[in-house]
């Protein structure tokens, strides 16, 4: 089914969208003076408390009004990427607020700068603490992109529907749509726990293993 | 000029409406080491960050040789020559033993990665960890935690050491180790400023005291003088306190 090449291709450039934007947004938060930290969390509060149906139609409905055009696929990346940035920015921020502290101290009094400070003591842990997030994050993308059928994207669900109107059993193309949800879900599931494990410190127990 | 290593001259430091430092001046000579005490929110520790310029004093000046360290902007060339140990150890969590050593001399240094090996095994080995070179800081005891603290300060090759409590976080059985490694180092002639309330410790291995309470440096001398023949009376109320409570603690 095309219909899930394009669920795939909404989803993962729409977090590659949020990443690039949710990373430099986290970095402000964590390091930028009142101004940026004050815009930021004006945009992460907004972004977070309209449901992504509304942002969407906004988008691809409203910016006409205003002169700008956005075809339905671009606006469904967009929509996903601007809502998504907000709460991956959430989740770098928790991440490298979670090592800061003494870490950052630490490798100042070493005589690092605050860059390599980041670069090789922050950054090393902040990882590791935001791949669970960022696995459910990936998985919540993933399921709403979904959504973007009501503006014509012809994505995983839309299809079925178009197979439904053909004539199929609706339960049986349901059932089935539902399950290729289920299996890209456990993929990124189990990419993510590789990863985790990739990245252990040994000593510091996930799953209780060691 | 002076051939003092580190001059701390009237410093003044708040936050906000609290007067931490007021009017601190104290000196400390090659191969010394200083032993500051007095009651916890006194501004001790505030002492420590302030000569690691990791706050700036409101008021003073600090010299290390002869540079005035509160007006350099070469901050980070400074901090290199000032080793820091840690209340919380403040070891790199994602790097073995080894790792948290090497890291200062690879990334700060330059140092090549097999030349910084060999340094990071030989402080390792003068701490007595060369075996847990390999283990992370998740799989040592607070002990073992604290002096691979120490070498890491000591492989950088630091003028002076500062120490901020370093054995407050562990349990009473871990503190000798630490407390032995630090003793070492100071008949090795290592520079040495150490906030700590070990008693024992202070009076044995110190060669100065500085008594501390609400800002200002009540007195100092030689250990022994503070705790048999104190001038002021809050050194005696304090160390004879402590002494007390922390009795055949330390030997």
């Amino acid at each position: 089914m095309e219909g899930t090449l394009v669920t795939i291709k909404l989803a993962s450039i729409s977090l590659l969208l949020g990443f690039c934007l949710g990373l430099p947004m986290a970095f402000g938060q964590v390091y930028g003076n009142k101004v940026i930290r004050g815009i930021i969390s004006v945009y992460e509060r907004i972004a977070r408390s309209i449901p992504l149906l509304v942002i969407l139609f906004l988008i691809f409905y409203g910016l006409p009004a205003v002169g700008i055009r956005i075809p339905a696929f671009t606006s469904s990346i967009l929509a996903l990427g601007l809502r998504g940035a907000a709460y991956q920015s959430q989740i770098y921020r928790g991440a490298i607020q979670s090592v800061s502290g003494s870490q950052m101290r630490a490798a100042l009094s070493l005589g690092m700068n605050r860059l390599t400070a980041f670069i090789y003591v922050i950054l090393p842990q902040a990882v590791r603490a935001a791949i669970p997030p960022i696995g459910n994050e990936a998985a919540i993308v993933l399921k709403d992109t979904s959504t973007v059928y009501a503006i014509g994207v012809s994505e995983l669900l839309r299809q079925g529907h178009y197979f439904i109107s053909t004539g199929s059993d609706p339960m049986t193309i349901y059932l089935a749509v539902a399950f290729i949800y289920l299996v890209m879900t456990i993929f990124i599931k189990g990419l993510l726990a590789l990863f985790e494990r990739k990245y252990r410190i040994p000593g510091i127990g996930i799953e209780g293993e060691s | 000029m002076s051939k003092h290593l580190l001059r701390v001259e009237n410093i003044y430091k708040s936050f906000g409406d609290n007067d931490v430092l007021r009017g601190i001046s104290f000196h400390l000579d090659k191969g010394e080491t200083k032993v500051i005490v007095g009651p916890s929110g006194t501004g001790k520790s505030t002492i420590l960050s302030l000569i690691n310029m990791l706050v700036p004093p409101d008021k003073g000046h600090i010299y290390l040789e002869d540079i005035d360290i509160t007006r350099t902007r070469d901050v980070h060339k400074i901090r290199q020559n000032i080793g820091f140990v840690f209340q919380d150890f403040g070891l790199f969590n994602h790097l073995t033993a080894k790792g948290n050593v090497m890291i200062g001399l690879t990334k700060v240094k330059k140092m090549g990665k097999k030349e910084a090996e060999e340094i990071a095994m030989e402080e390792l080995r003068r701490v007595g960890l060369e075996n847990f070179a390999d283990q992370y800081p998740a799989q040592l005891s607070g002990g073992q935690k604290q002096r691979v603290g120490i070498a890491r300060a000591l492989a950088m090759r630091p003028k002076l050491i500062l120490f901020d409590e370093p054995t407050s976080a562990l349990d009473p059985e871990l503190t000798g180790e630490v407390l032995n490694v630090m003793r070492k180092l100071a008949t090795e002639g290592m520079t040495m400023l150490i906030v700590t309330h070990e008693m024992g410790f202070a009076r044995t291995v110190a060669d100065e005291l500085i008594f501390m309470e609400d800002g200002v440096i009540l007195e100092q001398g030689l250990p022994e003088k503070l705790f048999t023949n104190p001038e002021h009376p809050r050194t005696r109320e304090f160390l004879f306190k402590l002494t007390d409570l922390y009795n055949e603690g330390e030997r």
